[in-house]
């Protein structure tokens, strides 16, 4: 340890000097940059045109943060670590111990305890009225990503076919449940994997006329298809109602055995004598995608240890190997873009029920891109990683809108929902600088003769399609 | 048969615009071969900037010359636009590079929604109006004409063919084309890599203020959302040409103007970006890697 | 084998006739005829670029050829055309399975899932398409076990059954070589087409290569073609040896025969005489086998 520090600290006077100049490049960089967008405001006076106004102010906190933290990072974080990993290196500790705690060997066990307690705790915490909040913005909204990203990694993460447009399947069982109970009246059960199948045609649809593109044009395609889709539910207003979107989505129910409908004489409120709260539907929806969730989950860990899963995490390594072992690759990449997408039809069928309402503003591709980016921060392919990472970029988002108090800091006029999508492209970038494999990087493998052990992230390729 | 031509040349407008941008997508492929999902936002900026400048300009030179005003638009942009590029490129995208290939994806797609949303949070939400700056037009029969578009036809041409020559005849693009072929090679020749690639992003953003700029002219009218469809588009005219070409770019970037002109003004305004994202996917389900791009060669 | 349209013998595993392969303006294959018998290992020799791994690639069909028909024989009596199959179902239909030059593992699998992928069809039959897998019904647990016992026998021939859980890219260069082999022979092949297996092998891996190649042909009754560089490995190990040079066949019989013809001293002695010097020498005066 005195080895490694005595060297870096005759280096101070050097890393001083370092830093200072660094920090006076960034802060001049920064002055450059901002000048314009954050020294200067554009608005429209009262006769609607335009003017400007200079914030001073404002670019001198951008340039002092950017000049300060630059020279905190070159003078003083860097050092430390690269210190650490120094010594780290001389000591030749391994950086992932495998001795794992309780908490870790029953993760599994320990978390499913608490989604499955969360609800009646929070209700319990709130009361009915106010656990509303906390289960549908937080539990649902979550557990909605964690769905859509576990879908998606079937075709992203195990198969590495590279998909930016996934939301047009979310899109797809949305206005398929949304279409069909109002058409036909059919129930949320019936509908439910009807939306599902629905999807997985779509899937294949889109899937066969991309199946001989690779990587990027790959990805382009489906962007464009994404799009398409939504265009088309944007402007075909006679079935989809346009961009005014299709409102008043009837309800699940418990099995039609209780209706959340306040009109209906089986109302679950009332069947229970228990004051009226659209709480309990919202409770109730949370165990429905529970359940949903934990079907995908059990769904993708059987496939990946059948030869199909196989099939698609050797798709991911090595194509032409594939191929050369007798595997239809065509079958194969078209049965990964099916499965994907029947979870993302029953995560939308889902969601227009829960909504009650649906419009092409929802399946924008913003949305493809944070449920990649779930999937890829999470780490590809693995289920654990994936969810922290929704929990994480949904919830701290979502955890935003909550924070009233910052109004309290920064003024009346501040709302921190204005912030959220920026630290959400903030978080984006760090996580990957950081981590660049995602959170879980290490894959674990399906089979094993003696003793399973993880595969290193160093080893498993991204894909080429 | 005018209507043909106007619409032509209102395609051939917009297609320029596009073709500018589509070289800052096409050439970071190249060079990389990331997809800069952010570059849309770089044509974004270019157009604040231009706008901005231009408030400034009016605001203290009342009777300053168009043209004078547009070129220190376009200049301003252009440098504050490199300024981000690089900035980004150091800062977001080169620590990743050689890291495994959606790391760089994401960081792209996180950086582009930062930069709207940073538009957004400080210059407001509201779409952005200007005077009209070039209100001249010009009748050639039934064909209308207008100084602007000419204007952008021609920024465009000349850039482009500053641009060739660079990439073509000059030290500078030997190395960006050498970096491009063989990275470790060409740094094992003496290339600078890391600061041709800087070199290249800081191209690409010029082009796309360039862009952004015509764009604000063209429009009157600048948003922090203008990166998005805008950006797509560009990236679908460099992949339709075939994503590393540059002439490929361009003729992409033509190809996109037109049919959304075309398909607006004989068919349906409503479905003319899906008829654009069709005919992509149409074109590359036949041709997998553009009209221009080098067909990828499966070594066995 | 009742078909009689043919002059092929039961013994003729692969024939290929008349193979031409154009690229753009290079005929890579010129009028290419050759035959390999089943149980036999069959090299296919020649200096570089004489188009070994071009034929190769034609028979298992990541090319297409421009002319020429390649015949595959199998044990069952079927007859399959190659040059009318897609590459997958070479391997699946007809048989016939290969390894690469630049070895192409699943390097993010383990080298025992590696061996599980290259029995994805029979898993797939046994699982019901996955479906019945799903529902857990069929045979699919005991037809899973059973692939897991014919990767354990592949690992101990080939001498990995060590590494067995680590991930098949952190192996050696020679294991994965030898895994590459072991893969291939998952997929149940009659014939096995090798692509350079020595290249870059260190004699010692090259010794256990040989053991693993014989005890394929003896025990499996598997034939072999294989593309080879190493003279002491073809010489000793094959059959029957075929020599390209520019496309074209210029020799072909047993290795004796074949280093005796004047025409492949004259081919060879063009590219790098040293080397093919001093193997005859080694041969004639060692005479391993």
């Amino acid at each position: 340890m005195t080895n490694a520090q005595s060297p870096a600290k005759e280096a101070a006077p050097g890393v001083m000097a370092q830093a200072v100049k660094e920090g006076l490049f960034a802060g001049i960089l920064a002055f450059g940059m901002f000048l314009l967008y954050v020294g200067i405001e554009t608005y429209q006076n009262i006769d609607n045109a335009l003017v400007w106004r200079t914030r001073w102010g404002l670019l001198a906190i951008f340039v002092a943060v950017s000049a300060i933290g630059r020279f905190l990072v070159v003078g003083f974080f860097k050092p430390r670590i690269d210190r650490r990993k120094l010594a780290k290196a001389k000591a030749g500790i391994p950086e992932v111990s495998d001795d794992k705690g309780f908490f870790h060997r029953n993760f599994l066990k320990i978390a499913m305890l608490a989604l499955v307690l969360y609800p009646p705790v929070v209700v319990s915490l709130y009361g009915v009225q106010g656990s509303l909040k906390f289960v549908d913005n937080f539990g649902i909204q979550i557990l909605i990503y964690v769905m859509l990203a576990w879908g998606l990694n079937v075709v992203v993460g195990l198969a590495g076919l590279l998909d930016l447009g996934y939301v047009a399947f979310y899109a797809v069982g949305a206005y398929s449940y949304a279409l069909l109970s109002q058409t036909f009246g059919l129930s949320f059960w019936v509908l439910l994997p009807m939306a599902g199948i629905l999807a997985a045609f779509w899937g294949i649809i889109l899937g066969f006329p991309v199946l001989r593109l690779r990587g990027d044009y790959l990805a382009i395609v489906t962007l464009a298809f994404g799009e398409i889709i939504r265009l088309v539910l944007m402007n075909w207003t006679e079935v989809t109602g346009g961009t005014a979107g299709i409102s008043g989505i009837a309800k699940a129910s418990i099995f039609g055995i209780w209706s959340f409908d306040v009109g209906a004489s089986n109302n679950f409120a009332r069947s229970f004598g228990l004051p009226m709260s659209s709480a309990y539907y919202k409770i109730f929806l949370f165990y429905v995608i529970l359940a949903l969730c934990l079907i995908t989950a059990y769904v993708t860990i059987k496939l990946r240890s059948m030869p199909i899963g196989r099939a698609w995490e050797a798709l991911r390594e090595d194509e032409i190997a594939c191929r050369s072992l007798g595997i239809d690759t065509v079958k194969t990449k078209l049965t990964a873009f099916a499965i994907g997408a029947m979870f993302g039809g029953f995560a939308g069928s889902f969601f227009a029920a829960r909504q009650g309402f649906v419009s092409p503003e929802s399946f924008v591709f913003l949305e493809s891109a944070v449920i990649l980016a779930i999937v890829v921060l999470g780490g590809m392919g693995s289920l654990t990683g994936i969810a922290v990472a929704a929990i994480v970029m949904v919830g701290g988002t979502e955890l935003l809108r909550e924070m009233e108090f910052l109004k309290h800091v920064f003024g009346e006029d501040f709302t921190p929902e204005l912030y959220r999508m920026l630290l959400f492209g903030l978080a984006m970038v760090a996580v990957m600088l950081f981590k660049p494999r995602g959170f879980v990087g290490s894959r674990q493998p399906t089979a094993f003769l003696k003793e399973r052990k993880s595969v290193s992230g160093s080893f498993t390729k991204e894909g080429h399609g | 048969m005018e209507y043909f031509i106007q619409q032509l040349l209102n395609g051939l407008t917009l297609g320029s615009i596009y073709g500018l941008v589509a070289i800052g997508y096409t050439m970071v492929y190249g060079i990389i071969g990331m997809i800069n999902f952010a570059h849309g936002d770089i044509f974004m900026l270019g157009g604040f900037a231009a706008l901005i400048v231009f408030l400034i300009l009016t605001s203290f030179i009342a009777g300053i010359p168009v043209a004078l005003a547009l070129l220190i638009m376009m200049v301003v942009a252009m440098l504050v636009t490199s300024l981000w590029n690089w900035t980004i490129e150091r800062v977001a995208y080169r620590p990743l590079r050689g890291s495994f290939r959606l790391a760089p994806l994401i960081t792209a797609i996180g950086m582009s929604i930062v930069l709207s949303n940073f538009i957004q949070v400080t210059q407001g939400p509201r779409n952005k109006p200007i005077p009209p700056l070039v209100n001249d037009v010009f009748h050639f029969g039934d064909v209308t004409v207008s100084l602007k578009q000419m204007v952008i036809v021609v920024v465009t041409a000349v850039l482009l063919t500053i641009f060739w020559y660079i990439v073509n005849k000059t030290p500078l693009g030997r190395a960006q084309r050498a970096t491009e072929q063989d990275r470790k090679m060409a740094a094992l020749l003496g290339v600078d890599v890391d600061r041709t690639i800087s070199i290249t992003f800081i191209m690409g953003a010029s082009l796309a203020a360039v862009a952004g700029t015509m764009y604000l002219m063209y429009y009157g009218v600048a948003s922090f959302a203008d990166g998005f469809i805008p950006g797509v588009k560009a990236f679908t005219a460099a992949v339709l040409g075939g994503i590393g070409s540059l002439p490929g770019a361009v003729l992409g970037g033509l190809l996109i103007g037109l049919i959304e002109s075309l398909w607006s003004a004989y068919f349906s305004i409503a479905y003319k970006d899906v008829a654009t994202f069709a005919i992509l996917a149409f074109v590359l389900i036949f041709k997998p890697t553009g009209i221009l791009g080098r067909p990828e060669v499966e070594k066995v | 084998m009742t078909s009689g349209n043919t002059t092929m013998t039961r013994d003729t595993i692969l024939k290929v006739e008349h193979l031409s392969m154009r690229f753009g303006g290079l005929m890579a294959i010129n009028d290419l005829s050759l035959e390999a018998r089943r149980g036999e290992i069959t090299a296919l020799i020649g200096p570089n670029g004489a188009g070994k791994t071009t034929v190769f690639n034609c028979i298992t069909g990541f090319y297409k050829p421009t002319m020429g028909m390649i015949t595959m024989n199998r044990r069952n009596g079927e007859q399959h055309l190659l040059e009318r199959l897609s590459d997958f179902e070479i391997t699946k239909k007809a048989k016939v399975a290969r390894t690469f030059q630049n070895i192409r593992l699943f390097s993010g699998l383990t080298v025992l899932e590696n061996l599980l992928v290259a029995q994805h069809n029979k898993l797939m039959k046994a699982s019901g398409y996955t479906v019945m897998g799903l529902l857990g019904i069929g045979s699919y647990k005991r037809e899973a076990e059973g692939s897991i016992e014919l990767a354990r026998q592949w690992l101990e021939k080939a001498d990995l059954i060590d590494r067995a859980d680590d991930p098949a890219g952190d192996l050696p260069y020679g294991a994965q070589r030898r895994l590459e082999i072991a893969r291939a022979m998952c997929t149940g092949p009659e014939l096995l087409c090798l692509d350079e297996p020595a290249a870059g092998l260190n004699p010692k891996e090259s010794l256990a290569l040989n053991t693993l190649l014989n005890s394929i042909r003896d025990e499996t009754g598997t034939s072999i073609l294989l593309i080879e560089h190493d003279m002491s490995v073809v010489m000793e190990i094959s059959d029957h040896v075929v020599v390209l040079e520019y496309g074209q066949k210029i020799s072909d019989g047993t290795p004796d025969h074949v280093k005796n013809d004047p025409k492949v001293i004259a081919a060879y002695l063009g590219v790098d005489d040293d080397e093919l010097e001093e193997v005859m020498h080694e041969e004639l005066d060692g005479g391993s086998l």
